[in-house]
């Protein structure tokens, strides 16, 4: 689906992707990982075609060089922080974006009920909030199913309660047959979205590696999938992000990362917040890639 | 909630060319009619145009041809004046402003082209510019109608056909200035100093540089030919008044020596004006892209 061969940039004399090569069958989820200034979107905006590079990348069988509007046309894609025409209303946008894709006729109604947006029909892109705008940005990005999804660490604009929201609705497009790259540096979302992930440094790609050993190897021994009843859900994720977990809705329960030797804290913090929690499970990193709460839609 | 993909979309094939370049005209079109600029600048050269058109028409003495000669003769300098102006700062603010506020990766990211995109913006602006330069000039043809004089069509249309395709070649050079900006401001500033040039600058530079060489006639028509409004200047006159006698010797010359065919020569002259900028924008920013 996406075959990257030998990708360079650079900027003057600093090389920001240095010699990527990479490969992306159908239906794969590869997160790219790495600090800040790594490479990461540089390397996305060469697949898009937003930077000349050295090197080949191929999206479904097109250059995405010598043909990036046939390269493109696989390709949905939601940045950091979207730019729009602030003016619009939001079926206006969408209608928009519809037309640069080739869809006559944009179910509006349905593609924002998609992503959460019922009823925003008529509201301008301007009053959004930065959560509602990822919304936005996604619903454009998911106009006529494109098979391949590129998000640029698409939560980091976000307040913790619509990071959550906004996982959630990955979740359930990631493991439906689509393809996804993404960059993050947050490994709740890398644990939640990616089957693969590509480590990446002074733009070079120092590892492949599956979600399990990534995990292991930063701390991240097992999640803690916990049943708490929808009212007290909100009270209790605010209790465990205090508690230093990365918690995350994921529509039946709450999911939490946690170390190998720390399985019983979240349980025990909410505990002493007096929150209930009718049953948990614990999942081992092994099992987790087929564990449906977690790739699997809802 | 449902997700469903299909592998084999629609999407594959993405629309033609130029169905691309309309709906990004049509966008920008509207984007342009709702913008303050615009509106201000519609207004300010509606309003001065009536004004020109309405001293202008009081002193003919209900003698229509020459009121109206009179009128172009202050509308063309109005034109050459606000036109250039207003197309400069559209084309300078079209790329830039939308760079700076991350808009541009985010076009350029779904199935368009950097040159479909570039051609559908200064398409758009373009139908709003020749929607504001015939809702000006249109004003004040009726003016002058209602003033008794018997209006000439065809200047009219002269007129509005050239100083179209003046703002055209302001406004790929505009387009030009901000494909190779970073910012909107640095743009639009860059803008106003080749308008200034173009208005102030070149007149000058001419001047200093007949005394200064003792250039010869034929050398100073075929300087002047390089400012596209002294082309527009020229050509309105020529194609109203079919002399040239206000403009000087060297415009004298022109109509002595090339008769009918200045028409071709103005004509080449402005379309280089249009074409050679827009290609070049077009060529700079498929390479350099939105870095």
């Amino acid at each position: 689906m996406i075959i990257m061969h030998g990708v360079t940039k650079r900027f003057r004399r600093i090389a920001a992707v240095d010699n990527v090569s990479m490969t992306l069958d159908a239906g794969d989820s590869v997160a790219l990982w790495g600090p800040n200034g790594a490479g990461k979107s540089t390397l996305i905006r060469c697949l898009l075609g937003l930077h000349r590079h050295k090197g080949v990348i191929t999206v479904n069988g097109h250059n995405a060089r010598s043909h990036g509007k046939r390269a493109r046309a696989s390709i949905g894609y939601v940045p950091q922080e979207i730019g729009f025409y602030d003016d619009l209303v939001v079926g206006e946008a969408i209608r928009h974006f519809g037309r640069l894709r080739g869809i006559r006729r944009t179910d509006i109604d349905g593609t924002l009920e998609r992503v959460g947006l019922p009823g925003q029909l008529a509201k301008r892109v301007r009053d959004l909030s930065g959560g509602m705008k990822q919304r936005l940005a996604l619903a454009i990005a998911l106009l006529g199913d494109p098979p391949i999804l590129v998000l640029d660490e698409v939560t980091a604009s976000l307040d913790a309660c619509g990071r959550e929201e906004f996982m959630s609705f990955l979740g359930q497009l990631s493991g439906a047959g689509r393809t996804m790259l993404f960059a993050s540096h947050r490994i709740d979302e890398i644990a939640a979205l990616a089957k693969r992930v590509a480590v990446m440094e002074s733009g070079r790609l120092t590892a492949v590696m599956d979600v399990a050993s990534f995990a292991s190897s930063h701390g991240v021994g097992s999640f803690v999938h916990l049943a708490i009843p929808e009212r007290t859900r909100p009270r209790a994720m605010c209790v465990l992000s205090e508690g230093g977990f990365e918690p995350r809705l994921n529509g039946v329960g709450i999911i939490v990362p946690v170390r190998t030797d720390q399985k019983a804290a979240p349980i025990a913090l909410l505990a002493r917040a007096s929150i209930t929690v009718d049953d948990f499970e614990i999942i081992s990193r092994a099992t987790a890639d087929a564990h449906a709460p977690i790739h699997g839609p809802t | 909630m449902q997700t469903t993909v299909s592998l084999t979309s629609p999407l594959s094939r993405p629309p033609h060319t130029l169905v691309t370049v309309a709906w990004i005209g049509v966008r920008e079109l509207k984007d342009a009619i709702g913008t303050r600029w615009f509106t201000l600048y519609t207004l300010a050269f509606a309003a001065l145009g009536l004004g020109v058109s309405f001293v202008s028409a009081s002193g003919s003495g209900g003698s229509g041809l020459s009121g109206f000669g009179r009128t172009s003769a202050g509308l063309i300098n109005l034109v050459l004046l606000v036109v250039p102006l207003m197309a400069l700062s559209a084309g300078a603010a079209s790329i830039a402003s939308d760079r700076e506020r991350g808009m541009l990766a985010y076009l350029l990211a779904q199935p368009v082209t950097p040159v479909e995109l570039l051609l559908g913006k200064f398409v758009g602006l373009a139908v709003a510019l020749l929607a504001c330069i015939l809702l000006g000039l249109g004003l004040c043809a009726m003016v002058v109608g209602f003033k008794g004089g018997a209006l000439n069509a065809s200047s009219i249309a002269w007129l509005a056909g050239l100083s179209f395709l003046l703002a055209l070649g302001m406004l790929g050079t505009g387009m030009l200035i901000s494909v190779v900006t970073r910012r909107a401001s640095v743009a639009t500033g860059t803008a106003v100093f080749i308008w200034l040039v173009l208005v102030f600058g070149t007149d000058l530079a001419l001047m200093a540089g007949t005394l200064t060489f003792r250039l010869r006639i034929e050398e100073l028509f075929a300087l002047s030919l390089i400012n596209p409004l002294q082309v527009f200047k020229m050509w309105s006159l020529h194609a109203i008044d079919s002399t040239l006698d206000v403009l000087g010797p060297a415009a004298l010359y022109a109509v002595e020596e090339h008769g009918e065919s200045l028409h071709a020569i103005f004509g080449l002259c402005l379309s280089a004006w249009i074409l050679a900028p827009l290609t070049l924008a077009c060529v700079l920013f498929s390479r350099k892209g939105v870095s």
